[in-house]
């Protein structure tokens, strides 16, 4: 399983690299739109967690690319934003993706969440 | 001459001049109106020359030598006055239908009928001797042209004579005159008839003038030397002695105020004049027609003196001389002409006093007494008072021809033509002080205007007819020579022992002195009543009021349209009053078929009757179905405070409603700023949240590993621990810079100012940053400076801006390559800070955005990077505060400049 985390706060991509290293994840960073880009054509991973707001491409553009191209249909996204408006929530779900998990997030939960819907396709 | 020959050819002269008038009278119907011409206008008023110019001139400068003239220079001079006065006359008696002068003096002093009666009297006692000289001219030529002895005795004969002329000339003048009743009083068929009796008359004087000069004589050169030789006459050519200078003034004055103020002057010259604009070239024409008719006097007097015997009149060389010498036809055309010259001054004169007369005396009279006016009514059928008007007309003017001829047979037959003439001058001199007070003071009242009419035409009795009736046998001798009852300061040719004047210069002194005094002091000394003030106001004000408002007093009253109708009925007929109104209402657009008329039509009926009946009559007549209350002065005064109450509430009100129009702007503005501001407060509030979370979940992540993992290395933990903590660190600058903001945006903030050196400071910003600086491999640079520059300034603050620029800069500036530059530069008693980097640049559109707070963040989802987001909109306030300014100078790609520029301390 390949999780890319793409966020520009470095101690949020700690963390969660951390985490997700532990749950036995294969984990890949990003620090921007353009980083994430680059990593998902190479990797093709099977699960994003992104932050919206980033310099240059936001979450939003990255989500959209990984939904509408059909080589990338298994993906997964997470978003992961301290913008917690309830239009906000609406336009990254309609974007297509799974969550959207607002910031600050209870680790344990995000975990949970995350296993949840890696192991809801196997069934 | 056969007699009878003569009476054919002034009858048949006088039918021409009826057939002319005729003529006249029915060519408008045709074509265009002949009376709308300059030149017929001043020949018409050339109607001023009467025998007197045409027999009495020749005889005055036989006894008086040049004096005749000063009839002449009087008009002359006085003409260019017409454009101020004349004008200002004509177009009120336009406005308000003025018909003649007592007409005018009532109607400006407040409609007075007693004014109005007054003047007519007056007007009747000058006009009366200057008519009866009319007749003697005619009578007196008649019988020099028959051959009949001219004595000064009244032979019955030449009294029945003088009388046929008389009788003759009221039916011709009631024919003329008086054959409708017209609002305007404008007869044009009878102006055509006067300018061309003017031609007539012209014609004549100069032809008999020629043929003495040229024929009986070589030419003026050879008369004047002749007469010259004659020592008798030599006096005639200068002034007489010193005494005839100041007769010479005041002769000038009184014809210079007759020509103006005479009945029929005022007739030919205000009523029927047609427009305005012909006093321009009435203003030099008439004086022209002057000098032209005066131009053979002397000639024809010395022609006279010479040729004739001393028996024969002066007054009558004009005829004598062509009959001398067998030029029948020459005396013929001489007869016609001094014919003309007496009719037309007989014709018009009379028609304006009848006017006078039944405007101002009878139809008052008639109107304030309804019963009277009753008994005039046919016993059948609507009454209809337009033949009562004129019968009322037709019965004065044969009367004033009778008076007259009266005055001729008793008392003008003792006199020289020009004697006479002069004495009706005089009287018609007192109108001046009200007229011409009437048109330019306001303050000219009432009783101003009675008191000095009264006392002017008392001294004028007094100094010129009681003495003319001494002379006709009719008082004692000892009146004139010792004064009344012995009283000398009371003798009649030296009042009040003022002697050096001729009678004629003395009366109108002392007239003149108390006419001016009494109109002077009763105007000062009694106020107007209200419908006095808004007449005098009309009048004076004449030319501010349009042509096209209604000028009038206004009613106070009601009057029901069906009285009013009626009224006019009476007067002009059913269908003129249907079609005046009907007109007037359609016109002014006023409410037709309503039951009380609006006081517009009121007015305009009251005006309407007052050309035809005169002013006072017209008030009573329509007062009498106006039922009008009274309009007082403190009522006048009442509704001129409403009407100004009115409009400063109105003025209130417009501004009021303008302030309100203003307020509401402002108020949206308000709103709008405050939605807005409400707006920033939202993202404010938001943009905090939300850069609160960043640290703050980095913070709740790295603690809840900690917590979790109990199995986590050393290394990792420590490194996680930092983070937590540089996380703090960074919420809670965040929090304080958030909390600085808000200080200084409420303006709550206050300076710890000191004096700062800026060298000084700069260098300790640099040391603060200057690990920054070599971490990221960056150079770190302060311009050498000379200046010393100071700043009144919160050193921590300044500092705070320092450091805050200066780690901006180093934050942008590419790693290892990077060079930052701080410089201080002195300009115009300011301390420019300038810090510059190499760095990434800033974008042209977004180098004002920069200093927003939290500019990146608002850019939706795009975060620009680095920093809070608050830096700069601190930096700007702090510089703000501190009288400064800050700008960004930046070519993107090549790095950014940012320059605070403060006001320095000496």
């Amino acid at each position: 399983m390949k999780v890319l985390i793409v966020d520009d706060e470095p101690s949020i991509l700690l963390s969660l690299e951390f985490l997700m290293k532990k749950e036995g994840y294969r984990v890949f960073i990003a620090r921007d739109g353009d980083e994430a880009f680059d990593i998902i054509r190479q990797e093709v991973p099977d699960l994003l967690i992104l932050d919206v707001m980033m310099a240059r491409v936001d979450g939003y553009e990255v989500c959209r690319f990984v939904k509408q191209s059909p080589d990338y249909q298994h993906c997964k996204v997470i978003f992961l934003s301290a913008k917690s408006k309830e239009k906000d929530i609406q336009k990254g779900l309609d974007l297509g993706a799974n969550l959207y998990i607002p910031k600050p997030f209870s680790t344990r939960e995000l975990i949970a969440k995350v296993n949840e819907l890696n192991i809801l396709p196997k069934i | 001459m056969n007699s009878l020959a003569l009476v054919v050819c002034s009858l048949l002269y006088l039918c021409l001049l009826f057939g002319v008038a005729y003529w006249a009278e029915n060519r408008p119907q045709t074509g265009r109106s002949l009376v709308n011409n300059p030149y017929l206008y001043a020949l018409s008023i050339s109607v001023y020359c009467t025998a007197w110019t045409f027999y009495g001139s020749v005889g005055r400068a036989a006894s008086e030598g040049i004096e005749y003239l000063t009839a002449y220079i009087g008009p002359t001079v006085g003409a260019p006055l017409w454009w101020t006065i004349q004008r200002k006359i004509i177009r009120i008696c336009k406005t308000q239908r003025i018909t003649s002068i007592a007409d005018f003096i009532s109607s400006r002093y407040g409609k007075s009928r007693l004014l109005g009666v007054m003047a007519t009297v007056l007007c009747v006692m000058g006009a009366v001797p200057y008519i009866s000289i009319q007749l003697k001219a005619v009578t007196t030529s008649f019988a020099v042209m028959t051959g009949h002895s001219v004595s000064g005795t009244s032979a019955s004969f030449l009294s029945t004579q003088a009388l046929v002329i008389s009788l003759v000339l009221a039916l011709f003048t009631i024919l003329f005159g008086t054959r409708k009743l017209e609002a305007t009083e404008r007869h044009e068929g009878l102006v055509t008839a006067i300018a061309f009796e003017s031609v007539i008359k012209l014609i004549a004087f100069l032809s008999i003038g020629v043929f003495a000069t040229f024929f009986l004589f070589n030419g003026p050169a050879d008369l004047f030397t002749r007469a010259a030789a004659a020592p008798s006459l030599a006096r005639l050519f200068t002034f007489s002695s010193s005494a005839s200078t100041t007769n010479w003034f005041w002769y000038s004055c009184l014809s210079m105020m007759a020509v103006l103020f005479l009945p029929r002057q005022f007739q030919v010259a205000v009523v029927e004049n047609v427009d305005e604009k012909h006093l321009n070239k009435a203003m030099w024409l008439f004086p022209l027609y002057l000098f032209l008719i005066n131009l053979f006097v002397l000639p024809l007097m010395f022609a006279g003196k010479l040729m004739l015997g001393p028996l024969v009149d002066a007054d009558n060389y004009v005829l004598s001389l062509p009959l001398q010498y067998g030029q029948t036809n020459l005396a013929l055309l001489g007869y016609i002409g001094g014919f003309s010259a007496a009719t037309s001054m007989i014709i018009v004169e009379t028609i304006a006093l009848s006017v006078m007369i039944s405007n101002n005396v009878v139809m008052p009279l008639l109107v304030s007494r309804p019963g009277w006016l009753a008994r005039f009514d046919p016993p059948s059928g609507t009454p209809s008072r337009r033949g009562l008007v004129i019968t009322i007309r037709r019965v004065t003017i044969v009367g004033l021809l009778l008076l007259a001829y009266v005055y001729y047979h008793y008392v003008a037959n003792h006199f020289s033509l020009v004697s006479v003439g002069v004495i009706s001058f005089v009287a018609v001199a007192q109108f001046t002080p009200a007229m011409i007070g009437g048109l330019f003071w306001k303050r000219g009242s009432r009783y101003g205007a009675k008191l000095g009419l009264l006392m002017g035409a008392l001294i004028w009795v007094y100094t010129l007819i009681a003495p003319s009736l001494v002379t006709a046998g009719l008082l004692p001798d000892t009146f004139i020579s010792e004064g009344p009852l012995g009283l000398t300061f009371l003798k009649p040719y030296e009042l009040l022992g003022l002697t050096g004047l001729d009678p004629i210069a003395h009366a109108l002194f002392w007239s003149m002195f108390f006419n001016i005094g009494g109109y002077i002091w009763g105007s000062l000394n009694w106020s107007q009543r209200a419908l006095d003030q808004s007449q005098a106001n009309l009048f004076v004000d004449v030319f501010h009021f349009s042509r096209t408002t209604e000028q009038t007093t206004p009613w106070n009253g009601q009057a029901l349209t069906t009285d009013l109708r009626s009224l006019l009925n009476t007067f002009f007929g059913k269908e003129a009053t249907q079609r005046a109104l009907d007109r007037y209402i359609q016109r002014n657009q006023l409410e037709a078929g309503s039951a009380y008329a609006d006081p517009r039509l009121v007015a305009y009926a009251e005006k309407w009757l007052a050309g035809a009946i005169g002013t006072a009559s017209a008030r009573i007549l329509v007062s009498s179905v106006a039922n009008e209350e009274p309009l007082s002065v403190d009522e006048v005064i009442h509704i001129l405070k409403a009407s100004q109450e009115l409009m400063m509430v109105n003025k209130k009100l417009t501004r009021k409603s303008a302030e309100l129009q203003q307020m509401t702007q402002q108020l949206s503005l308000a709103n709008e700023r405050l939605k807005q501001s409400d707006e920033q407060k939202d993202d404010f509030v938001s943009t905090v949240t939300h850069e609160i979370r960043t640290p703050l979940t980095s913070i709740r992540a790295l603690s809840e590993i900690l917590h979790d993992q109990a199995d986590m290395d050393e290394s990792m933990r420590q490194e996680f621990l930092s983070r937590v903590i540089r996380e703090t660190e960074r919420l809670s600058r965040l929090i304080n810079q958030v909390l600085d903001l808000e200080r200084y945006d409420s303006g709550r903030y206050h300076l710890s100012t000191e004096r700062i050196a800026m060298v000084d400071l700069v260098a300790e910003a640099v040391e603060n940053v200057a690990q920054l600086a070599r971490d990221k491999q960056v150079t770190l640079e302060i311009c050498p400076t000379q200046a010393q520059p100071f700043v009144d300034g919160d050193r921590d603050r300044l500092m705070q801006v320092l450091i805050n620029l200066l780690s901006n800069a180093i934050k942008f500036s590419p790693a290892d390559t990077g060079h930052v530059t701080v410089c201080l530069t002195l300009r115009d008693e300011r301390v420019n800070l300038t810090v510059r980097d190499n760095g990434v640049g800033i974008e042209p559109d977004v180098q004002q955005l920069i200093f927003e707070k939290f500019y990146q963040a608002n850019n939706q989802t795009l975060r620009k990077p680095k920093g809070s987001g608050l830096g700069l909109a601190i930096t700007k306030k702090i510089i703000a505060l501190h009288y400064g300014q800050i700008t960004v100078n930046s070519v993107p790609g090549e790095g950014a400049e940012f320059t605070c520029s403060l006001p320095t301390c000496e």
